[in-house]
């Protein structure tokens, strides 16, 4: 042994660090990132825009399959993947969370979670992770966070967000922003109390718990009659936004419980189906605002918040652009929560108009009945939970949802589907079935909608209803899919149809996009695969 | 030939952990045995020693097998005869359904319960996580918790997964059993380009690798000039670690039982 070779090894050591893949500073400036995609809808205001242009309007009629990589489950395949400098990770449902050679989809490394038993209410899904530094983050189907290396596939560590037992679990992509890791839970159809909870990157410690239902003494529990607000839902079940200039993360809430009969929870029941916007370091409330108050027919509000910066009425203005569940499409002041325009999307019967301050007005009589009501749009909404899409360079706002599509809601039951094909517009599901709708039944429909009138400039009708999301790209092309398994690629500004591929099964998740040592790919998860195309 | 960077990774290792291979004693154990005979051994020792003798070969009277204490020195021949035959006129019985090769094997699994006697004992984890971190310099390749290299296998709940006797025959005899998940792997490109890891995968077409950057790397069989397994870097501890500092090793090592909630 040699001693005076020691610090020559040290210093040969110190010469070889191995790089974080994704550094905080790098998830707040995603311009620096082009070719990755390193968060569920791409970066913090949730464009689901890509600033790649190899595959444009010109081309994408070219495009080919690269390769393709089928999940060991038969469950929906919700997850958006992330690319970090060639390595995708992706999950596979229920949580088994895997990287592959984006080039190949081969596979480098498998971690696989076996959750304990967990009810969920709608499918053991997952829509995706969570990455800063080498470590991903995932929840998990029985009320777990994990923090997993992203470059072996080792639990970091795992912690208990919330008991599985009392019927919460987690199907949510993670929102990472600085040393933070933001969770919540679904439930909320099953009675839990919502929250949104962060955690510390390093050591999986809970650093601050928001109720999303307020407890007596707070303000907003006077929505609530008696102890409703104990197991009164409003759960956190998809990603969120953030805004740096602000520092306030941004969630969406979900349906108020019982889901059906509000009978038992008289009041607004705050902050159910809302928007919440918290402070990042703290979780203080800011401010919220509010969807659906009182709501008895289901239409949760955990859409993703999309952040743009848009000129209204002749000024920059930072807004927050919500297509909800409800019908209606909202234009929100992302500072303050200041209602700027609300209109239906689609046939709305529950409301007809807001007042000064956004509150919506209930129409007569559309409630559960025992003998049943009819109402639009249906229990799944307008759209559900699907991510949409905007494009700074058509200034077009993209949305994927359902047209035409109405229940019966009966008093404490789960509404029944109206319509000779009914069962099809059901919760999405892995196979093709045959569609037999007529026009004017429930069908989907991607349109593109002018932020500063909400107003469409185009559609392009899919062949049934869809629980896709949709991707923007810099070349000017939107891709999404739909129930009838068939992946589309748009022109953005008319709406053309350029490109489309027969996948075998339903697309039940957005789209993304990357790039690998300059070659621009396209993933799409459908049925229980996920497909990758590029030029060829 | 290996990469600059690959010659780093070793000279650093050998400097670090005092040239084990260079100037340490040869390692003894059952001749020719392997890890997977030693596996076997411990299978079949398990299946038709440990009644009489416990599990780990110390139940009878001035015998314990696992730490070399026999009733007097036996050569491998004796105890492989003693193994099949029995000892006449003792309750130790003849086995005849037993094969050669496995009484082989007990021997061979035996011999390296010996060849580590008191590895674990006597230790203590707390001098053992600071060898881990200091002079063993063992976080130059390894991980525990988030801590350390991805290079080699990941130690973070080791103590599940191997007893100390294993862990001691990994840190004296590292090559002896290598799992297919911890094999190293080298490439060179057509380009040139010379790249060592940890083999994750392959396949007809393509390798995948974490390279000694702690890089995924994936490669196309077709841009290869030539690739294959190399040695395993890990160098014996022999001669650069003290008995007691093994010791103190093992009984950290066998200490680590994964990660428990934040």
């Amino acid at each position: 042994m040699n001693a005076r070779l020691l610090p020559l090894c040290a210093l040969l050591l110190a010469a070889m660090p191995a790089m974080a893949q994704v550094t905080a500073e790098q998830l707040l400036a995603p311009g620096s990132q082009p070719d990755n995609w390193l968060s569920y809808s791409h970066d913090y205001s949730n464009q689901r825009h890509s600033p790649l242009t190899q595959i444009n309007t010109r081309n994408v009629d070219k495009l080919k399959l690269q390769w393709v990589w089928q999940a060991h489950s038969l469950e929906k395949f919700e997850a958006t993947p992330l690319v970090v400098n060639g390595v995708l990770y992706t999950v596979q449902a229920p949580n088994d969370v895997v990287a592959l050679d984006a080039v190949t989809g081969r596979i480098f490394w498998t971690y696989s979670h076996q959750p304990s038993p967990a009810r969920t209410c709608c499918g053991r899904v997952n829509r995706g992770l969570a990455i800063v530094g080498d470590t991903l983050f995932m929840g998990t189907v029985d009320a777990h966070l994990l923090a997993i290396d992203a470059k072996s596939g080792t639990l970091l560590w795992n912690a208990v967000v919330a008991d599985a037992a009392a019927q919460y679990s987690i199907t949510m992509p993670p929102l990472v922003v600085k040393d933070k890791v933001y969770i919540g839970t679904a439930g909320g159809d099953l009675g839990v109390r919502g929250f949104i909870a962060a955690y510390d990157v390093k050591t999986g410690r809970q650093v601050w718990k928001f109720y999303t239902i307020p407890a007596p003494g707070e303000p907003g529990n006077d929505t609530w009659t008696g102890d409703s607000w104990q197991k009164g839902g409003a759960a956190v079940w998809n990603n969120g936004a953030y805004d740096a200039s602000a520092n306030l993360v941004y969630f969406g809430t979900g349906n108020p419980a019982p889901d059906w009969d509000g009978r038992t929870r008289l009041g607004d029941n705050l902050y159910s189906d809302s928007v919440v916007a918290l402070d990042a370091d703290t979780g203080k409330l800011k401010w919220h605002y509010q969807f659906t108050p009182h709501d008895e027919l289901d239409y949760d509000s955990t859409q993703v918040p999309v952040l743009a910066d848009i000129p209204w009425q002749g000024k920059p203005r930072k807004v927050m652009l919500w297509a909800n569940r409800n019908g209606l499409m909202y234009v929100l002041d992302r500072l303050t929560g200041e209602f700027l325009l609300g209109k239906p999307y689609v046939e709305v019967n529950w409301m007809d108009g807001f007042d000064a301050k956004g509150r919506p007005h209930r129409a007569p009589g559309i409630v559960p009945t025992p003998q049943g009501t009819l109402v639009r749009p249906h229990v799944h909404g307008a759209i559900n939970w699907a991510p949409p899409a905007y494009s700074p360079r058509t200034g077009l706002f993209y949305v994927a949802h359902w047209e035409h599509s109405g229940i019966m809601a009966i008093e404490g039951q789960f509404p029944q589907s109206v319509g000779i094909n009914a069962r099809q517009t059901t919760m999405g599901d892995v196979t093709l079935e045959p569609f037999l709708n007529n026009d004017d039944e429930a069908r989907g429909v991607i349109r593109a909608y002018d932020p500063a009138t909400l107003k469409p400039k185009w559609e392009y009708k899919l062949g049934n209803i869809t629980w896709g999301g949709v991707l923007s790209t810099a070349g000017d092309v939107v891709f999404s899919g739909g129930k009838d398994g068939y992946f589309v690629a748009l022109d953005a500004k008319g709406g053309k149809l350029l490109w489309k591929a027969a996948l075998g099964g339903q697309v039940n998740a957005g789209a993304m996009t990357y790039a690998v040592n300059g070659k621009q790919y396209v993933a799409i998860a459908a049925g229980a695969a996920l497909f990758t195309f590029a030029l060829p | 030939m290996m990469g600059g960077t690959r010659w780093y990774r070793i000279l650093a290792l050998l400097c670090l952990l005092g040239g084990g291979l260079l100037g340490g004693s040869p390692l003894v154990m059952a001749q020719h045995a392997t890890g997977s005979d030693v596996f076997s051994g411990e299978q079949a020792f398990q299946n038709s020693c440990a009644n009489c003798h416990g599990k780990t070969g110390n139940q009878i009277a001035n015998v314990d097998l696992g730490h070399g204490v026999f009733r007097k020195p036996y050569s491998d021949a004796d105890l492989t005869d003693i193994v099949m035959k029995g000892i006449p006129g003792t309750p130790m019985p003849a086995t005849p359904s037993m094969s050669r090769e496995q009484a082989v094997q007990i021997v061979a699994y035996l011999r390296s319960r010996a060849l580590v006697k008191d590895a674990g004992a006597g230790g203590d984890a707390a001098r053992g996580k600071a060898l881990f971190a200091g002079k063993g310099q063992c976080l130059t390749c390894h991980r525990v918790n988030g801590e350390g290299s991805r290079l080699g296998p990941d130690l973070s709940k080791i103590g599940l997964l191997r007893n100390s006797a294993q862990l001691a025959v990994s840190l004296l005899d590292p090559g002896s059993e290598v799992q297919p998940t911890n094999r190293t792997y080298r490439i060179t490109t057509k380009g040139g380009q010379r790249v060592t890891g940890r083999l994750l995968n392959h396949d007809a077409y393509s390798v995948q690798l974490l390279d000694e950057q702690e890089q995924l790397r994936s490669f196309m069989r077709a841009d290869l000039r030539d690739e294959g397994f190399a040695p395993s870097p890990m160098p014996s501890v022999r001669g650069a670690l003290s008995d007691q500092e093994v010791a103190d090793l093992v009984q950290y090592l066998t200490s680590l039982r994964g990660v428990s909630p934040p």
